[in-house]
């Protein structure tokens, strides 16, 4: 690991102001990603920001109904409050099929937003990745590509976002809170903060150098049977090959997004129109412009099966 | 460097750490408490499960500054040779273990998972998220998944715990 300075910051302005001042400073909360990259050398900040102290763990009620949940909220806590697991089912079943306890423990829930691929190639530091460094190239590309991404991929890459969390957030259309360098605040719709990997997969969410995620903001439950299913190699404690966050209305209608399959969690509301024509409808728009290698091509039919089972439940 | 107080085991200790130490390596390295033991140091295999503040967590992937006075458990400091953990008891009369290197990670885990499942945290193979949790086979080993033993003693493990679990049910 790189030599690192580390300050505790005591607001979010000045965190935010903090990581622009001081060249490659990094925001640093469960840590559990980036200790991990930082022990291998993909991650070398010069200084840390701990920003455990800030007071952003608390999920609140909003005044229209729904939950604004602090970036520092832990995921076991997310994944286990009350009206989380009421209103928000998909979200508590993201959560609980992520990870282990004990990095659930730790986890937090903007880190879980931004956390990094697991694409091996990118772990790999004797191999070129264009996410790691840019400009040296795609080992997955040609590569072992099982896990790797069939849609919205990129001649420059091909890695899946890795959270299970996210893929629920995006079916519940949650709105993301930021503070900026300069003070200011903004929201950024969950469809926006992830970014396709194009020709700069080192660029993965639309936040600005310094810009800090204060909360997560969830619209007030929209009801319906709400699932979250998850294919993978171990019945535990592995990332998705597929996953499918469902919300399915008595009527029929519903939303759906997937994960394992993109950069970003993958959700497409036109192909929703679809979903009381069944799972190959709607897959079939979701995957339009799918361009699998031969090592992924399984995921889209094992998408369309899994999301099939989901309605098969749902509408049970 | 960074100058630190660490309450481990009901003991303050006063540690000058580079910035870079582990929690892990805090406790090896400078407070000579081995039990807590480093297998993958990545977060994948379990072995350096500690408590803090009564949740476990990976202490290899977290930073010995940033535990500034909370309060760490670590098999040390749940039981004695002479006055075992109940956890620590059932392992013996399980044979939950054959070589032993994951086993302090195993048993902090479980002390935790018990209370998880006594404040009623819901897991992936709960059925109904709003139900009271029952401490099932299923359970235990769904919530023991970030504990991996390569000598594969996991049945006897869920053994220890389910006798501990349903003694304190």
């Amino acid at each position: 690991m790189r030599s690192f300075s580390y300050e505790r910051a005591t607001s979010p302005g000045d965190a935010a102001a903090a990581a622009v001042g001081i060249a490659n400073a990094k925001f640093i909360a469960g840590g559990t990603n980036l200790l991990d990259l930082m022990k291998l050398e993909i991650e070398t900040p010069a200084h840390l920001i701990d920003v455990n102290d800030l007071a952003l763990d608390r999920i609140d009620e909003t005044a229209d109904g729904g939950l604004r949940i602090g970036a520092l909220v832990r995921n076991t806590d997310l994944a286990a409050d009350r009206r989380v697991r009421r209103g928000y089912g998909v979200l508590s079943r993201a959560l609980l099929a992520g990870a282990s306890g004990q990095l659930r423990n730790k986890a937090t829930t903007a880190g879980n937003l931004l956390q990094r691929t697991r694409c091996p190639y990118f772990y790999d530091t004797n191999l070129p990745c264009n996410k790691r460094t840019p400009g040296s190239g795609c080992a997955a590309i040609g590569g072992f590509s099982r896990q790797h991404a069939v849609v919205g991929a990129s001649d420059a890459c091909i890695a899946t976002h890795p959270s299970d969390m996210a893929v629920a957030m995006r079916a519940l259309d949650a709105v993301v809170e930021t503070v900026r360098p300069d003070g200011t605040t903004r929201n950024i719709p969950i469809a926006e903060l992830h970014r396709l990997p194009d020709d700069s997969p080192e660029i993965e969410t639309a936040l600005q150098p310094g810009e800090l995620i204060t909360s997560v903001t969830l619209p007030k439950p929209i009801g319906g049977t709400q699932a979250y299913r998850k294919v993978r190699d171990r019945a535990s404690y592995a990332f998705a090959l597929v996953s499918v966050a469902a919300i399915v209305q008595p009527d029929g209608s519903g939303r759906v997004a997937l994960g394992g399959v993109a950069h970003k969690p993958w959700r497409i509301e036109a192909a929703e129109a679809e979903l009381p024509d069944g799972a190959k409808a709607v897959t079939a728009r979701l995957f339009a412009d799918a361009k699998p290698t031969r090592d992924n091509a399984y995921k889209l039919p094992l998408a369309e099966r899994t999301l099939t089972a989901v309605l098969r439940e749902a509408r049970a | 460097m960074t100058t630190i107080s660490l309450d481990v085991n009901a003991e303050t200790h006063q540690l000058e750490l580079d910035n870079r130490t582990t929690l892990l390596d805090a406790l090896r390295e400078h407070l000579h408490l081995t039990g807590t033991k480093k297998g993958c140091d990545h977060g994948q295999c379990g072995a350096c499960t500690v408590i803090v503040d009564g949740r476990r967590i990976n202490s290899c992937l977290t930073l010995a500054v940033m535990h500034q006075g909370d309060e760490i458990t670590t098999i040390e400091g749940l039981g004695t040779p002479d006055g075992l953990h109940p956890l620590q008891a059932a392992f013996v009369e399980h044979d939950g273990y054959q070589c032993g290197y994951c086993t302090p990670g195993q048993i902090c885990s479980a002390v935790a998972v018990l209370a998880e499942v006594k404040a009623g945290i819901p897991s992936h193979v709960t059925a109904d998220l709003n139900a009271p949790v029952r401490l099932t086979n299923a359970e235990l080993r769904e919530r023991m998944s970030g504990n991996i033993c390569r000598c594969g003693a996991y049945s006897n493990i869920a053994e220890a715990i389910s006798e501990v679990a349903g003694r304190s049910a």
